[in-house]
């Protein structure tokens, strides 16, 4: 177990390295920064000065392991637009987009896992069918679209809940959280509930498959013919068994839900992390584009360690392949 | 008043293409301390049986007539709940495969607990002393310690110990044991029989047990009943069926079993069940193309060699070399075959035969030693081109013949794929007639090409495999286990074929299985293995009458009696 998590550290950290350098090959080929930060009328003098100052005279190697060292301590310099610190920007935003991932998780665990057992136990049943067919909508439709007709439906016409924005925070040491406020939760619903239904179709038709896949086997027709009730057959015997794969997808997805969030903050003006990449994106703001890159690998990768780690605790079989 | 009744049992299954019948009026009884084998090859309806008794039909399935007592109760007709109660209390089920009977997830001590607490409400702990008495009935050792690990700590023959202690847990009156030492070695499913036999004689259950195993209904059950097809087309004392059977399926079906007292010249009257179609023999061997070019060198002694060879598994991973800890597979193996000769191997689960097999065809690499064939040693060379001349000359025919097919490929396409691979042919007619030929002189009939492989039966599919080998004009063959997926009827075709090819041919096989009479009847010499050691290796027949190694007497010690069988009609070699 230990020997494990050593060699998924050390991956791990190679994985940011790579990131890293990617995300430090930005600066290197889009854009001269030193254009970027000063004016017209700046003297070639003053630019080479500036050039040397920032170390932008180093050699290649050198200037990648300053910037690899300050990311390492959250320090991603300098936004060209907004010129304060990269990474106050960053944890200001953040908040916002791990709420929203956060309760789009959970919702579509909440509601994907039973919906996927339930289509499994009651294969031909009519709601089932009906359940599997409306969920072709989840996976088929983009997120932009089912967003807008979510704001169109509720925030339009019924006029229920509001469509852009966090509505109220309340600030918990440097932490803005909506969960306390009515308006910060009834905010929360719309956009939540789009960036989730396509997690909540793709996990209830994953659970669906590995149930059906489960109940053919034999343990489950030995645990029927020792007569235990199909409750304790369906639930602790059949489900526990489908989790491994759910755990891998849902780890996955839930990287892809904070990465991602970027359409559905777009369509939302939810203040979050993806609202502020897009906008550095359009202008070219190089140190908040790096920062969110390195900033969103670091989710999978921790993610990805977690979802590992979960492996352990679910199967017992390979506790013991390790020793 | 009988224990178990099944009376006039009709069973029936549904579908588009109308309503196969799967169980034809069959009426058994079993008696307290009875064991009745129900025998029958798949397909027979035998399993659909016992999931009928204990109400788990597999939906569309669905009793259509007749009716089943249990001590004078009728209970084919209780509703869901009542059934359910009844299973694991009143009568309990063990299954085919010990690996995947039990929740990998849970310990063996939750799921005996959940099924004891369930039936006899005893509470946490009193289910918990219980379960473990049930484990040491059953044989296994240190209960206390055992009892929390997980199925996956077990080995196979210790889990369907576990199996029987799940069966076992509200002392049932009849236990349903659908092929419970099918997927288990000779020693390890003769200590079950023994430990089922004295189960049903202490507790004075009633058992049933369905199988396809002759040796396993010899072994241990009073009273036999045959099925064919659905029908129930004999029944009486074992002595009785299998030494004296009336119906003709039951005399086919005996005939077909390999002895493992005589040597046979071929299996005899297996022509019951699935018609060995002719054989058109509208081809002279020597004259057609997978007659010619057999002229290889001529090799002086042994056409295959292997000498000290030695593989090697990563059993623990480390990452410094030294810490890693190997498991040793095959351990200084050495062994030759002659030109012609057809060399057995056999051992138990484990044994390493099978990797033996994979190192000669080239599909591992030996960590040391070294295999010569026709004189070249193939560990030295390294070119791919050259090692296809020695790959064309040896082919493999695998076990399960439902997986070394590939399902997307027809039959053509599959027989062809060497033919082409190697270029043997100038023209893709001559190729396609080649593979037709091929397809009839086994047995399948030109149609055969156009199919997809899950068109056909397992005895059928391994047919296809043996054209696949035959299609590069190999001169030797290996075959890892060619039979043990089939039916016994199936299999003495298949066996009766690859005699028949081999001497048509003139070809040199290392034939693997772990089932001791068809090594008889196939092997000129054998070699046994025993945890990736040869520990004799002898003439078949020598082996056979005087086993030198221990091993090899307690190897054959073990195999089923069969001295019960009918001796009629069968030509005995030498």
């Amino acid at each position: 177990m230990v020997s494990f998590l050593l060699k998924r550290l050390l991956q791990s950290i190679i994985v940011m390295l790579t990131v890293a350098l990617i995300a430090f090959a930005m600066f290197q080929f889009v854009g001269d920064p030193i254009n970027n930060m000063v004016g017209q009328d700046t003297t070639q003098v003053e630019r080479e000065a500036l050039k040397e100052k920032l170390g932008l005279n180093d050699p290649f190697l050198v200037q990648f392991g300053r910037f690899a060292w300050n990311a390492a301590q959250g320090d991603f310099g300098i936004s060209y637009k907004y010129k304060t610190p990269v990474s106050d920007l960053i944890f200001e935003r953040m908040p916002a987009t791990l709420e929203l991932a956060f309760v789009s998780a959970v919702l579509a665990l909440v509601l994907g896992i039973p919906l996927g057992v339930y289509t499994a136990l009651k294969r031909n049943g009519w709601l089932s069918k009906f359940i599997m067919t409306t969920s072709l909508i989840g996976v088929s439709l983009p997120t932009f679209l089912t967003g807008i007709l979510l704001i169109l439906f509720f925030g339009v016409i019924l006029r229920w809940l509001p469509t852009f924005g966090r509505g109220d925070v309340v600030e918990i040491g440097t932490w803005a959280t909506g969960f306390l406020t009515i308006s910060g939760l009834k905010s929360l619903i719309l956009p939540s509930f789009t960036l989730a239904l396509f997690q909540l179709t793709l996990i209830m038709r994953l659970v669906r498959a590995e149930m059906l896949e489960v109940l053919r086997t034999d343990f489950v027709k030995f645990a029927k013919a020792r007569g235990l009730p199909d409750r304790s057959v369906h639930f602790k015997h059949a489900l526990k068994n489908t989790l491994v794969p759910v755990i891998t997808i849902t780890g996955l997805q839930l990287g892809s839900l904070i990465a991602f969030a970027i359409i559905t903050e777009s369509v939302f003006q939810w203040p979050g992390m993806g609202l502020l990449f897009i906008q550095a994106v359009s202008d070219v703001d190089i140190p908040i584009m790096a920062a969110y890159l390195v900033l969103i690998a670091f989710f999978f990768v921790l993610i990805n360690m977690i979802v590992d780690i979960l492996y352990y605790a679910v199967d017992p079989r390979l506790r013991s392949n390790d020793g | 008043m009988d224990l178990l009744n099944i009376n006039n049992l009709e069973i029936e299954f549904p579908s588009r293409r109308g309503t196969v019948k799967a169980v034809k009026d069959v009426t058994l009884t079993v008696q307290p301390g009875e064991v009745l084998g129900v025998v029958g090859e798949s397909g027979a309806g035998k399993s659909t049986i016992g999931n009928a008794v204990i109400g788990l039909l597999e939906p569309p399935g669905r009793v259509s007539g007749g009716k089943v007592y249990l001590k004078g109760d009728q209970i084919d007709e209780l509703p869901a709940e009542e059934k359910r109660k009844i299973r694991g209390r009143r009568i309990g089920m063990i299954f085919q495969d010990p690996l995947t009977s039990l929740d990998p997830l849970q310990t063996i001590e939750q799921q005996l607990v959940e099924t004891i607490d369930l039936h006899l409400k005893l509470g946490e702990e009193k289910s918990r002393e219980r379960a473990i008495d049930l484990l040491d009935q059953v044989g296994i050792p240190n209960p206390e310690d055992r009892i929390k690990h997980y199925p996956h700590q077990f080995s196979g023959g210790m889990r369907q110990r576990v199996v029987i202690a799940l069966a076992l847990c509200a002392e049932p009156e009849v236990i349903i044991a659908d092929e419970p030492t099918t997927a288990l070695d000779v020693s390890i499913q003769a200590q079950i029989l023994d430990l089922m036999r004295k189960l049903c004689r202490e507790k004075q259950v009633g058992m049933l047990i369905i199988t396809h195993d002759m040796g396993v209904i010899a072994d241990i059950t009073d009273r036999v009943a045959v099925m064919y097809r659905g029908d129930l087309v004999e029944e009486g004392t074992t002595a009785k069926i299998l030494g004296d059977p009336d119906h003709p399926y039951t005399k086919s079906l005996i005939s077909a079993v390999p002895r493992p007292d005589v040597r046979l010249k071929r299996f005899p009257m297996v022509n019951y069940i699935e018609k060995e179609e002719d054989r058109k023999k509208d081809f002279d061997i020597s004259t057609h193309w997978l007659g010619q070019a057999r002229d290889f060198d001529a090799v002086d002694g042994s056409l295959v060699e292997v000498k000290d060879l030695v593989m090697q598994f990563v059993a623990k991973n480390a990452f410094l070399k030294k810490n890693r800890k190997m498991f040793t597979a095959v351990d200084n193996v050495s062994f030759d075959i002659k030109q012609g000769e057809v060399f057995g191997l056999v051992g138990e689960s484990g044994s390493g035969k099978s990797t033996v097999a994979r190192m000669i065809s080239g599909l591992y690499t030996p960590a040391s030693g070294s295999i010569f064939f026709g004189g070249d040693e193939l560990t030295k060379i390294k070119s791919q081109k050259e090692m296809d001349y020695y790959r064309r000359q040896m082919q493999m025919i695998f076990q399960d013949p439902f997986s070394s097919l590939n399902g997307r490929m027809r039959v053509m396409d599959i027989v062809a794929e060497p033919i082409r691979f190697h270029k043997l042919t100038s023209s893709n007619a001559e190729t396609e007639g080649i593979v037709m030929d091929l397809l009839e002189h086994v047995g399948l009939g030109r149609q055969a090409a156009l199919r997809y492989p899950h068109e056909f039966s397992g005895g059928q599919r391994q047919r296809i495999s043996i054209a696949r080998a035959l299609a590069t004009r190999p001169r030797f063959l290996i075959c890892d286990e060619p039979t043990s997926a089939l039916d016994v009827s199936i299999q003495a075709q298949i066996l009766n074929l690859l005699k028949d090819l081999q001497e048509e041919l003139g070809l040199t096989m290392l034939f693997i299985s772990h089932d001791l009479p068809v090594i008889r009847q196939m092997c000129d010499r054998v070699g046994v293995m025993k945890m990736g050691e040869m520990v004799e290796i002898a003439e078949t027949e020598a082996l056979f009458k005087t086993p030198q190694a221990p091993y090899t007497q307690e190897l054959l010690s073990l195999m089923p009696k069969l001295d019960k069988l009918s001796h009629s009609g069968l030509e005995v070699e030498g």
